[in-house]
């Protein structure tokens, strides 16, 4: 008989999961998230960098330290098979002052203890080799070369995708009201979509996660989320940076990071602002964070790009556990739940670690389930781009397809094939609303220069062709964030919409 | 199609079309290619009347104005794309461009004598104006909201705040109104309103549309959808006033907070950039600073009326011409054209003697019974007032730009 797995929560870390659950054989996994698509909360909001694992103390954090040093690496691996778009510039964490060096030869330590890889102090000179751009006063840095940046708004849907070709059935929009629990036994999952049978339940609901776990009565915890809000510049604005570059931490601050993201834009950020409990979904910008995040940014670079070349500014919420604990836990009552909460930074390097060591020390190991690998299963994920392949084949492709020769999103250079090739992907997956923003994780498109002032109504218009709804009633994140409030004309002669 | 052209037209608005026009008119072999899906740009969306008052000396809606223009360009039987983009234009020599352009047919390279770069403007955005908040549903600009409702028939909200009054909000505001959505108020950081005079009254004061100066949209607020904004006084170095925050409910909000010239592909052919108009640094011929690349509409400056558009679409052209006849442009006298008192921008950047030339200009402050003064060649304009939303638009005659030596200032005067 089939081990029945309920994971909840398609971020980064459940999509992991469900990705590396999917190369065993005798199971039957259940990916739930309330979103319209995966990847959509703590996942695609965060600075995107695979940290080399040089900031956690082995001692006071054993598992954050070991699994986010692990995870760099394997997301060496993962973004290739998967098609998410990477880099590894190495990171720089900069002595501001004189006095800071001893912070980062404190660094330099868990860097040793940890096991990472290459890790070195590196004076002013060496520094300005690295980093032209970094502040010419500075004492030094910390030079980290195995530290990575990605793409993390694709990286969820991206895990979903392949752990769906490999199995895993996705339910979106699917909110979770209850865990059936009987005699000490995890029985299954209730949800406003009916009732899931299961014999395993992990939980990986992020900033909900202490919610998810109350319901299976564990309920000593809770998870508070912590705002960090960022700027994002256009993609030819300088100056840049090379590398990932932030500053050694003092007790107030982590400090803000300036990086060059994937799509070649400046990021700076984030802040670090502790937010009621009940705040969970406030990812609002303020004047007072942005403002925070400039002068800590300008301390670290020689220059800034200047703020009119601001394309974006955001912020993102991460998970925060008391004392900054990671939850993973499996339980013997009840048995069959297990906890993935308070996943915060390094989450997103760890994440494939995580990933292993839920299936392999927790269900494997704790829970007994016995697991085989399958003798096929498919790491790829067959995503392209049309502008990143060689000019014969954009020239086959638009041959074969027209569609691939119209650009419809001119800043990010993505086509019409492009995204109705996403909207199939979509609805392979599972995705049951297709929405603008679910098109925009997967493709950078309304993420350039014009920010979809340009572009978005052309997407949704290829959005509504595709799925047969009118253009209005495209939505760009779910219910209630229609693209518009219906046709013109029937709503002036006060008539109804037709559905 | 030919391999070779003696012209490629990138934009097919008005001023792309008014540039293959003309090209054609004067001899030359003529490529255009759009990006969008149809021809004609902005003017399609703009169902206003106020087109054409200089060029057709009639008051058209926008559409009929650039029908007009489309018709005139179909009869000429002038090669187009529609559904194209150029990825890459490459200065291979000093007489040829190569660019590389993506259609539903292929990819193809194409070279061109010259280029007339006509891509027109993108619009500001919330994150550029500091606008801080959610990012919910409801937020337009108002080019995206004016294509959904006259090009696609869809309505974008019921309860509008519209950010920015330049002629392109003045407009909105009338349109939702029309349409039988509440525009609860225009927002104008600035002292003055940035349209021009006729649109305020026509658009805002005739149906009792309030508009506040010197305020800002400081956060948008909403769960899904915009629920309120806030708006702020801001003082004379329009920065907000603390404590001067009123909230505004609504479920739209529509920014138009002006525009940008949309120049990424000619930057990256490494045009040089004015930063007062953010369009290329032209001469008088329209040339930017990559020889045989010329550039009009909004992508060289941002205009009033699309009469003015189409108007430096056809110089571009006779530059191009030029250019073509004479295997480039005869090396020349430039006078650097300088912003004296009260002027913002101007272009073009160099003037030469040996063509009259059109300059257009804007003033930073509203001044009233002044003069325009170019003093190194004696000449002076009076004018009755001079506001920042509407452009100076006056000729220089080649004898009179051959009486300055060095540079020519154009400065704004008091009339004592």
């Amino acid at each position: 008989m089939k081990t029945r797995i309920a994971i909840i929560g398609a971020g980064v870390v459940g999509a992991s999961i469900a990705r590396v659950l999917s190369q065993y054989n005798g199971l039957e996994v259940h990916l739930i998230e309330r979103n319209v698509d995966a990847g959509m909360g703590v996942s695609k909001a965060n600075t995107g960098i695979i940290h080399p694992g040089h900031e956690d103390d082995p001692e006071k954090y054993p598992l954050r330290a070991k699994l986010c040093v692990e995870g760099n690496k394997l997301w060496y691996q993962w973004t290739k098979e998967l098609g998410i778009p990477a880099k590894w510039p190495g990171e720089l964490m900069v002595a501001l002052e004189e006095e800071d060096m001893k912070v980062a030869e404190y660094y330099l330590e868990l860097a040793q203890k940890n096991g990472v890889p290459g890790v070195r102090l590196v004076d002013r000179e060496e520094l300005l080799r690295l980093e032209p751009n970094a502040n010419p006063n500075a004492a030094g840095a910390l030079w980290a070369p195995t530290a990575g940046v990605m793409s993390s708004p694709m990286a969820a849907v991206a895990l979903t995708e392949n752990a769906v070709d490999n199995g895993v059935k996705f339910h979106p929009e699917t909110e979770v009201r209850g865990i059936k629990v009987k005699n000490g036994e995890v029985k299954g999952v209730e949800t406003n979509q009916g009732f899931i049978e299961t014999d395993i339940v992990i939980n990986a609901a992020g900033l909900y996660a202490d919610r998810i776990s109350a319901m299976a009565g564990i309920d000593h915890f809770t998870i508070r989320p912590r705002k960090g809000e960022y700027y994002i510049f256009d993609d030819d604005a300088g100056p840049k940076v090379r590398r990932i570059v932030h500053q050694t931490p003092t007790p107030t601050t982590k400090g803000v990071y300036v990086i060059t993201e994937m799509n070649d834009g400046v990021m700076i950020g984030p802040t670090a602002e502790d937010l009621p409990e009940d705040a969970k979904d406030d990812t609002s910008t303020t004047k007072e964070g942005l403002e925070f995040v400039w002068e800590m940014a300008k301390k670290l670079v020689n220059g800034l790009p200047p703020k009119s070349r601001v394309i974006r500014t955001f912020a993102g919420l991460r998970p925060e556990p008391p004392d900054g604990r990671w939850i993973i836990e499996a339980y013997d009552d009840p048995w069959g739940f297990v906890n993935v909460a308070g996943i915060r930074s390094p989450g997103l390097t760890a994440a494939p670690a995580i990933a292993y060591y839920v299936v392999e020390e927790l269900i494997m190991d704790k829970l007994d389930v016995k697991l085989t690998k399958k003798s096929h299963w498919n790491p790829y994920r067959d995503a392209f781009w049309f502008k990143a392949l060689p000019r014969e084949k954009q020239a086959e492709l638009i041959k074969r397809n027209p569609a691939y020769g119209r650009i419809i999103c001119m800043c990010r250079t993505i086509t019409e094939g492009d995204i109705v090739d996403i909207i199939h992907r979509m609805k392979r997956m599972g995705v049951k609303t297709i929405s603008l923003d679910g098109v925009k994780l997967r493709s950078g498109v309304m993420s350039g220069t014009c920010q979809g002032s340009y572009c978005r109504v052309r997407i949704a218009n290829i959005i509504a062709r595709e799925t047969g709804i009118p253009l209005w009633k495209v939505s760009i994140k779910g219910e209630g964030t229609e693209y518009g409030i219906g046709d013109i004309k029937v709503l002036l002669r006060g008539e109804k919409n037709a559905e | 199609m030919r391999s070779e052209y003696d012209t490629v037209v990138i934009g097919g608005g008005p001023a792309g079309l008014a540039a293959a026009i003309k090209a054609k008119e004067l001899g030359m072999s003529v490529l255009l290619i759009e990006n969008r899906e149809f021809l004609g740009g902005i003017p399609m969306q703009c169902v206003h009347p106020g087109f054409g008052l200089h060029y057709f000396k009639e008051d058209l809606t926008g559409t009929e104005f650039i029908h007009r223009i489309i018709e005139r360009f179909r009869e000429l039987d002038i090669e187009y794309y529609t559904n194209a983009h150029v990825l890459e234009i490459v200065p291979y020599s000093y007489r040829h461009k190569i660019l590389r352009v993506v259609t539903e047919e292929g990819i193809f390279e194409v070279r061109a004598k010259t280029v007339i770069y006509a891509t027109g403007a993108r619009e500001r955005h919330t994150f550029e104006i500091g606008i801080t908040g959610h990012r919910v549903a409801g937020i337009y600009t108002a080019g995206e909201a004016q294509t959904m409702m006259d090009i696609y028939g869809i309505m974008p909200g019921r309860e509008i705040v519209i950010v920015g009054s330049g002629d392109v909000g003045l407009i909105m505001a009338r349109r939702f109104t029309l349409e039988g959505a509440h525009v609860k108020a225009v927002i104008e950081l600035m002292p003055y309103p940035g349209g021009l005079t006729r649109n305020v009254v026509q658009c805002l004061e005739d149906f009792g549309i309030p508009l506040y100066l010197s305020h800002a949209v400081t956060r948008v607020e909403g769960k899904k959808r915009v629920e309120r904004v806030i708006v702020t006084k801001v003082d004379e170095n329009l920065r907000p006033i603390p404590g001067t925050e009123e909230s505004i409910e609504c479920d739209t909000v529509v920014l138009a907070a002006g525009l940008v010239p949309y120049l990424k592909v000619i930057e990256k052919a490494g045009v040089k950039i004015d930063p007062a108009t953010k369009g290329p640094v032209v001469n008088g011929y329209l040339e930017t600073s990559v020889p045989g690349i010329f550039v009009a509409g909004n992508a060289l400056v941002i205009n009033d009326l699309v009469d003015y558009v189409v108007e430096q679409g056809e110089e571009a052209a006779e530059g191009a011409y030029e250019f073509v006849k004479n295997g480039g442009l005869p090396a020349l006298k430039w006078r650097k054209l300088v912003k004296g008192r009260n002027i913002r921008l101007a272009v073009p950047h160099y003037l030469a003697d040996t063509k009259d030339v059109t300059i257009y200009a804007r003033v930073a402050e509203p001044e009233e019974n002044v003069k325009l003064r170019f003093p190194e060649i004696g000449k002076e304009i009076r004018l009755p007032f001079v506001r920042p939303s509407e452009m100076i638009r006056v000729k220089l005659r080649g004898d009179e730009i051959a009486r300055a030596e060095g540079r020519i200032t154009m400065e704004v005067v008091r009339d004592e």
